[in-house]
């Protein structure tokens, strides 16, 4: 290989630790790392589609049930989490643009409001959750729809239909269950990026953690944004 | 200037864990996967074997085989049941852990990043992690023979109610079903990591001057391979989440109510066991195509390089292979024709995938092309690449007849669909691994492999797989059922020759790989050493030493040139390397 060919290579010659080796500019690192994280997200999105295909699947085929059964759940949980979660989002965003500002405080206290606000959304849907054993309405643990209806003053499902709510109840939990795990692993991100951003580890030029977690914050909020009105909202039209 | 440049990575000093175990360099991670899959696919083998000695001899003795499983083989003799259990691992290990890895994961990771100039993959640290993942993978899966009763019997598409109603069900559908599930669902989760590392490493880590068009044919296809993986395998996670929960937490979706198992109702109701066929084959599909894909890209850069000619039609190549792999997403209907689908639905599955035959075979007319005219090299790798072209048309002309619903209503759970499956995705895939260890392997390990023993594991292997495989396309048009452990019917009984003669075939052949194996492990210590590039190849990877350096490039290269300028020059050779300054010039 002649001379003529060989590049200067002056990328490798500067000294900055936050320039991993196999990169060759900060630009390309910055490049390739938010593009993983995008990449990464579809990855989600599959994963997420394979549990909403199996919604509509069963809503087709178990309509009534999926009425009797999305309009037993409090809506009103749902509504303040929706808020909660938007909330969060809007705090994040705050966050990254604090550390695009070089604001290292500001940034650990949008982050730390997002904990809040992501603790919050968790606690609420524990609730939600611990109603759910009360009312006998997780498949598997003495489920019974009418279980407390005919108390609560509404009314009970024929036999059929109570049995086949327990398939919408499955889809519940198994959709705002993986939505909350995910809520969990950020929450845990989160804690470890405020103690980094507090000793100062995102300075402005290279903060690509904090912006890749806030890709992955907002599309975890996006899921949410989808099973609401799935799971809460749709049955609930005067038609029915 | 200083003409001479260390790379940084050069100069790092790490311990022995760090260097040679949890390695993140991307050359040792592939290394890693390569060892994996060969240990996977000698299991593999081992059990098809038992399988095929017990279905050609039923009731004879197998030597030992108690100590593997006292009840699924007592006194040696394989029970109906421990064949099923034996063909689960069998085809789990080899679609998962060897075709799956080997072509994607094992080269890829070695080669994409020399082949696009880059000192490492974008993300070498979920590399790492990619490969350990996998290999709890493969152990959990293997410890399915030694918990419990053996591994589960619902075989390696895992069809509910059977695998989602637990142990009452059969033999090993309690632990050895849960284990499983797991494995897939580690597996999932290591095949994400590693096609993330892929498609990011592909798009920022190409070196200057690698434009998109003058990639090698095998970059596109780890490419293209790695977005299928990104797209399906997600899926499959969340099927088997759904099948764990219906299998551990009471969930229902996958059975169906008032399912009589071994004399008890089944506390489930209302779920589709179809469902999961449809959340498995879209996955399923694609997976097809996951361990073929690279076997084009690999049959593609050998084919071309051996013929001494540009490939014919690169961006042709380029967009079947593009083809191809949109269109395996959208067919996977087509393994379920009998399982109670609309005929509508059949037709239109039907459709896209006759359609998916034109792209392969374009492909395949194109690799012909390519050939002709050319001055052939005959060694190992171009016979390997050779025997690909020939298997693939072979067995994908059965998926034609297979793509018909009405045909396949016949067909369907016969041998038919086995000898097609094995012929087309099975050995084409292994024959493009073979075309790549044969190619590649002095580059990996600075050894020249003995090309006259390589040469005889060609011709035996090549002989051997007609002889396993297309009689098994006869025995499925005479209706014999897979899966059977025993033929006792009478129109099976008279199959049984048959059979016998493919399970003589199988060994024979089983046999000749140690020829292989050998060849690997004793070149690797008495081999010749091998040049920089051997086969006067144009690609970047042959312009390093071998085994390239750490940071894999004394000197970072640019591309002047595409991949595959073979034929005369203006310089003393017949090839212009992709890193030749711009005055090498192919002449017109």
């Amino acid at each position: 290989m002649s001379d003529s060919q060989t590049t200067t290579l002056q990328a490798h010659h500067h000294h900055d630790p936050s320039l991993l080796v196999q990169f060759d500019t900060a630009y390309q690192q910055k490049d390739a790392s938010q593009f993983g994280m995008w990449v990464f997200l579809i990855t989600e999105i599959m994963f997420f589609g394979g549990l909403f295909g199996a919604y509509l699947i069963y809503r087709n085929l178990y309509n009534p049930a999926f009425v009797a059964a999305s309009t037993s759940i409090a809506i009103k949980w749902g509504a303040i989490n929706t808020a909660v979660l938007i909330c969060s989002s809007l705090t994040m965003a705050m966050g990254v643009h604090s550390a695009a500002l070089g604001a290292r405080k500001l940034l650990v206290f949008w982050l730390g409001a997002t904990l809040v606000l992501g603790s919050v959304f968790l606690g609420i849907k524990g609730i939600e959750y611990y109603d759910k054993y009360t009312e006998h309405h997780i498949p598997g643990a003495n489920f019974d729809f009418n279980y407390d209806r005919a108390e609560k003053g509404e009314k009970l499902v024929p036999a059929d239909v109570a049995t086949q709510t327990s398939i919408f109840f499955a889809l519940y939990f198994a959709m705002t269950g993986m939505h909350a795990l995910h809520m969990i692993i950020g929450a845990g991100i989160l804690v470890f990026l405020i103690w980094r951003a507090y000793h100062g580890a995102y300075p402005p030029h290279h903060y690509t953690m904090v912006e890749n977690f806030g890709l992955y914050w907002h599309f975890v909020d996006i899921i949410w944004i989808f099973l609401f009105p799935l799971l809460y909202l749709v049955s609930r039209s005067p038609v029915h | 200037m200083p003409s001479q440049i260390q790379l940084r990575s050069s100069s790092e000093t790490k311990g022995f864990l760090r260097k040679y175990i949890f390695s993140t360099n991307h050359k040792t991670v592939g290394i890693q996967y390569f060892f994996l899959s060969l240990f996977a696919v000698v299991v593999g083998m081992a059990l098809s074997w038992l399988m095929r000695i017990h279905v050609a001899w039923s009731g004879v003795r197998i030597f030992g085989l108690e100590h593997l499983s006292a009840a699924g083989a007592p006194g040696g003799v394989i029970t109906p049941e421990y064949y099923l259990s034996l063909m689960t691992l069998h085809g789990t290990i080899m679609i998962f852990f060897v075709l799956t890895l080997a072509p994607q994961n094992a080269f890829g990771n070695y080669f994409l990043p020399l082949q696009i100039g880059a000192e490492e993959t974008a993300f070498p640290i979920v590399n790492m992690l990619s490969f350990w993942t996998t290999l709890v993978a493969l152990l959990v899966l293997l410890a399915t023979l030694f918990v419990g009763d053996g591994p589960p019997i619902s075989g390696w598409t895992a069809y509910p109610p059977m695998s989602a109603v637990g142990k009452d069900a059969g033999p090993g559908l309690g632990t050895g079903q849960n284990l499983w599930i797991i494995s897939i669902g580690i597996f999932c989760i290591a095949s994400v990591l590693s096609s993330i590392n892929f498609i990011a490493t592909f798009m920022d880590m190409r070196c200057k001057g690698m434009a998109l068009m003058r990639l090698p044919l095998t970059c596109w296809a780890w490419f293209i391979t790695a977005i299928m993986s990104l797209l399906s395998f997600a899926v499959l996670l969340a099927a088997v989440l759904l099948l764990l929960l219906d299998r551990t937490a009471g969930t229902s979706f996958f059975v169906p109510a008032n399912l009589l198992v071994s004399g008890k109702i089944e506390p489930h109701s209302g779920g589709s066991p179809l469902l999961w066929q449809h959340l498995f084959w879209f996955f399923g599909h694609p997976e097809v195509y996951i361990t073929i894909l690279p076997g084009f890209g690999i049959v593609s850069h050998v084919l071309s390089c051996f013929s001494r000619k540009p490939i014919l039609g690169y961006k042709l190549v380029l967009g079947c292979m593009l083809a191809i792999g949109f269109l395996s997403f959208i067919v996977w209907g087509h393994h379920m024709f009998v399982s109670g689908m609309s005929p509508f639905s059949g037709f239109l599955f039907s459709i896209p995938t006759i359609v998916i035959s034109l792209p392969a075979t374009i492909t395949t007319l194109l690799w012909l092309g390519t050939l002709w005219g050319g001055r052939l090299q005959f060694s190992t790798s171009m016979m390997f690449g050779l025997g690909f072209v020939s298997t693939f048309v072979a067995g994908g002309l059965g998926g034609i007849l297979l793509a018909h619903p009405a045909v396949d209503s016949y067909l369907h759970a016969t041998y038919f669909v086995v000898g097609h499956l094995h012929m087309v995705m099975g050995v084409s895939a292994i024959f493009a691994i073979f075309a790549a260890i044969y190619f590649w392997y002095p580059k990996m390990f600075g050894k020249m492999l003995n090309e006259r023993l390589g040469l005889i594991h060609f011709g035996l292997t090549f002989i051997g797989v007609y002889c396993i495989f297309m009689p098994m396309h006869l025995l499925g048009f005479a209706g014999n059922p897979r899966r059977y452990a025993i033929l006792s019917d009478d129109f099976l009984i008279r199959l049984i020759p048959l059979h016998q003669f493919i399970t003589v075939a199988a060994l024979i052949t089983g046999a000749v790989q140690f020829l292989f194996l050998f060849n690997l492990f004793w070149s690797l210590y008495r081999g010749e050493p091998a040049p920089a590039n051997p086969w006067s190849a144009t690609s970047l990877e042959w312009e390093t030493s071998s085994p390239p350096p750490i940071g894999n490039f004394r000197r970072q290269p640019i591309v002047n040139h595409g991949a595959y300028e073979y034929g005369e020059t203006n310089i003393e050779r017949d090839f212009v390397m992709q890193s030749d300054p711009e005055s090498v010039r192919m002449k017109a």
